[in-house]
């Protein structure tokens, strides 16, 4: 491609693809709502600003996601430093299973921690988000600390900094970025947080999220839609204040390999820091996860296998069955074009977010569909996609709709790493006699690889994990994992719920399983660097 | 890498002619029935419809019935599907208030009784019953040595404090039964004050029935503590011992809500023939038999034979609880909101 051609489509693409599958949808089901019959009426938003208890909602919506991003931070920090700057044997297991809770059902989760004697409470709602969003923090600023060069921290010590300081001055100020892209994203998902706050806050509390759905359920299409003007414009405002606060002109970092950085555990103190770390890790992630596992296996004779025969045996002769093998395969094949269009699409886009001085407008166009309600996007769906395009009931709206979520991920972790590309490494290739495509190739596309596996690692996730819209849309029957559980669960009966722990076990294995399989590709990535 | 790029593509091809060539099959016509997510029915039983009619049935799930219901409205002009399956008498007057629906009065009706026929003018069609009961966890209450509760005003007796749970109607089809259950019984004038009283007496709410059963109910799971749950009449079925002599749950008769299930015709549908054979087929005497089994509801049919766990452990109320559909539609958000203020704010 010739550079003018490929500036050209670095923007074309994601501009038209979340144009027409975000903005489009988004603007037509507000419409119904805002402009019913082609005058604008605003008079909605109005009414919904003056109700107190709407205040109430938007106050607490706000309060509870800013208290779990923090939460998840101070949790989530110290893993993402062990897991990406020291090296022991299992690291990418660890790593990889701390992704398995970010895609397990929360309906499933919700119940492991009521086993576990969580009550209705805001703790229980705070304890959930960390659990789901640990691995976006691990991930997002993992990403960028395994390519920090160590060097510049030996430097600043030997320069009579404290190690305090020293970690401060250049270990946080060179992370800022991807801690501030990660604490974002937590921030959106609390924000736009749906079944834990039903289930685990209990039926007295109200987001803004619960309250769109049940304005939808009712059918009144006018408050739904200024609730959703309303949660929209918060979004936009979180996320111009987090791009400023990035700084997107940030000067190139000394990046190294992620093999030259990770170290083996040496001293004692390391080892304290890494156990330290590593059970704080298991107490929070594990502990749910292992109710699930221990679960699945609890049947009414006993511990065996009776809950996965129940899984392919329950219900065999009727059109709700679904093999688990089909199940297993419907989950992978969305999850794999949900992945490839995140890569190309967000790919693209990371590159015109990195190189452009408007690509923070990009950058935050990308990220809405992260805060945006599932169900106003899901309606959108299906009223935007009539005839003559009728996309309404494909099923490749499934990807479509995971990868609108995972694109700012791939975004949010690739954008820095191409800008933290030294200038100097592309003059000197081009002085070298390198063509700008031949820079382009061995330059700036190897080391974008590195974030963008990350991106796709996630992008995998999200969608085995059936993230977004698409619950709440009509789909042909094609049933993914998570559906299986659903089903399952929406039956009572013993053997249902065993089948249903049976299904979630089997997704967690799944997704470790991919992350691993995405990591390695990676890790063969790095070696070539 | 770019051989790994390769890969993908290749096996993302054949996924892809995977999908394309199990969706056509053949020349049949083929109709859309938009249903909600448990909707469930035999493999050979719908495999029985297009033998003998010629007709293959396209299911589309969307969502929660009330969801199911809303996209089938919003989507009126351009009509997702020909048959929608899954309206239920609460909801029943949305349905027909927006004119979704081609009427169609079909020979099978004969069969039914017409108490269940709530559309004089046949927009639906009653498919099956699952009328939303009050169960109760009979070991609990007899290791408790607590007599069972009877009667609804039982539920507000400080005897049975804190062992109720029940759904919340803003956001659970059960719940809003349920809510309607009372309102039928106790009347405009009492129902607000007898679910004060219910407050008083520690009454759990959660978000859905999966919660109530699975996580509150005694005879529903391990962790649950509470011998009283909101749910169906059917649902004692699933506490069948392995032996199959007895159930460990009950219903509270005098609790019954009526529920029932419609499908009609949606208007704009270019397969009128079709959608009204399958709406013949689904009164038929096979699809009838079919549903206690796959759904846990009641046919509507009469004569039709129950499974032996139902025809034992499933009890029907002889006189439900009832209330309009026009009631329903007119009061329902007013209702929801002070059953809101009321039990939880």
């Amino acid at each position: 491609m010739r550079p003018a051609v490929r500036r050209v489509t670095v923007w074309a693409l994601p501009v038209a693809f979340v144009g027409f599958f975000f903005v489009y949808p988004l603007v037509t089901i507000l419409g119904r709502g805002l402009w019913p019959d082609g005058g604008l009426d605003l008079s909605p938003l109005g009414d919904v600003l003056a109700a107190d208890d709407v205040r109430g909602v938007l106050w607490f919506t706000i309060w509870q996601a800013a208290l779990s991003t923090v939460l998840t931070l101070i949790a989530a920090l110290p893993a993402a430093y062990v897991v990406t700057r020291y090296r022991f044997r299992g690291r990418m297991v660890v790593r990889a299973l701390m992704t398995v809770p970010f895609v397990l059902p929360t309906v499933v989760v919700a119940s492991a921690f009521r086993a576990l004697g969580f009550e209705h409470s805001i703790g229980a709602i705070l304890i959930a988000h960390v659990f789901f969003n640990y691995a976006v923090v691990v991930r997002t600023v993992g990403g960028l600390w395994a390519h920090l060069d160590t060097r510049q921290v030996d430097a600043a010590r030997m320069l009579g900094a404290s190690r305090l300081r020293a970690f401060t001055a250049v270990t946080l100020w060179a992370l800022r970025p991807a801690i501030l892209a990660a604490a974002s994203i937590v921030f959106l998902f609390s924000f736009t947080s749906f079944g834990v706050i039903l289930i685990l806050g209990g039926p007295r509390r109200a987001t803004l999220e619960t309250e769109i759905f049940l304005r939808y359920n009712q059918l009144d299409l006018r408050t739904a839609a200024a609730l959703a003007v309303l949660q929209l414009l918060a979004v936009i405002v979180l996320l111009v204040v987090s791009g400023r606060l990035q700084g997107r002109r940030a000067t190139a970092l000394g990046l190294t390999p992620a093999s030259e950085s990770a170290r083996p555990i040496r001293s004692r103190s390391d080892r304290t820091v890494v156990a330290g770390v590593l059970a704080s890790a298991a107490a929070l992630l594990g502990t749910p996860l292992a109710v699930l596992v221990s679960r699945s296996f609890d049947t009414a004779t006993g511990f065996g296998f009776g809950s996965y025969d129940a899984l392919t045996e329950l219900r065999r002769g009727s059109v709700l069955f679904v093999p688990p093998i089909d199940a297993i395969a419907n989950s992978l094949l969305y999850a794999l074009v949900a992945t490839v269009i995140a890569l190309v699409v967000g790919g693209a886009a990371a590159f015109a977010v990195a190189r452009s001085r408007r690509g923070g407008l990009l950058d935050t166009v990308l990220a809405l569909p992260l805060g945006v309600s599932a169900v106003t996007l899901g309606l959108g769906f299906v009223i935007a996609f009539d005839p003559p395009i009728d996309l309404r009931t494909s099923w490749v709206l499934t990807p479509i709709a995971h990868s609108l979520v995972a694109i700012p991920f791939v975004v949010f972790i690739a954008a820095p790493v191409i800008r933290s590309i030294d200038p100097r490494l592309r003059e000197a290739a081009t002085m070298l006699g390198a063509s700008p495509r031949v820079v382009w190739r061995e330059v700036d596309l190897p080391v974008a690889a590195r974030g963008l596996m990350v991106g796709a690692g996630f992008a995998f996730a999200i969608s085995l994990g059936e993230f977004g819209a698409t619950a709440f849309i009509a789909r042909p029957d094609r049933p993914t994992l998570p559906v299986v559980v659903f089903r399952l669960l929406g039956q009572p009966g013993v053997e249902n719920f065993g089948a249903a722990m049976a299904a979630s076990t089997i997704l967690m294995v799944l997704t470790l399983g991919a992350v691993l399989a995405i990591e390695r590709l990676r890790a063969g990535e790095l070696g070539t660097f | 890498m770019r051989r790994r790029i390769g890969s993908l593509i290749v096996i993302n091809a054949i996924a892809f002619t995977g999908l394309t060539t199990t969706g056509s099959a053949g020349e049949q016509e083929t109709i859309t029935l938009v249903t909600h997510d448990s909707f469930n029915v035999s493999k050979g039983v719908l495999r029985a419809f297009t033998r003998s009619s010629g007709v293959k049935v396209r299911i589309l799930r969307a969502g929660d019935a009330g969801q199911a219901l809303n996209q089938t409205i919003l989507t009126k002009d351009h009509p997702i599907g020909d048959v929608l399956y899954g309206v239920d008498n609460t909801f029943l007057s949305r349905a027909l208030d927006n004119g979704i629906f081609d009427a169609y009065e079909s020979a099978a009706l004969e069969q039914v009784p017409s108490e269940y026929v709530l559309d004089a003018r046949h927009r639906v069609t009653p498919i099956d019953r699952a009328d939303v009961c009050v169960n109760d966890d009979k070991r609990w209450f007899r290791e408790h040595d607590i007599p069972r509760p009877t009667r609804l005003e039982d539920l507000a007796d400080p005897e049975y404090r804190g062992l109720l749970v029940v759904e919340s109607p803003a956001t659970s089809s059960t719940g809003l039964s349920f809510l309607l259950a009372t309102i039928a019984h106790f009347g405009e004038d009492g129902w607000r004050d007898f679910w004060a009283d219910l407050r008083a007496n520690d009454v759990v709410v959660v978000d859905g029935w999966e919660q109530a059963w699975y996580e509150q109910f005694t005879a529903g799971s391990e962790s649950g503590e509470h011998p009283l749950v909101a749910s169906y009449a059917s649902s004692p079925v699933a506490t069948v011992n392995k032996k199959g002599t007895s159930a460990r749950a009950g219903t509270l008769l005098a609790s019954c809500f009526q529920q029932i299930e419609f499908a009609g015709i949606l208007r704009g549908t270019e397969h009128t023939r079709a959608a009204r054979r399958l709406i013949d087929f689904m009164l038929s005497r096979r699809f009838q038999a079919d549903l206690p089994d796959q759904m846990y509801v009641f046919p509507v049919r009469d004569g039709v034979a129950l499974p032996a766990a139902f025809e034992e452990f499933a009890d029907v109320a002889p006189s439900p609880l009832e209330l309009p559909p026009s009631a329903i539609q007119e009061n329902r958000e007013r209702w929801i909101r002070e059953w809101t203020e009321t039990v939880l704010r």
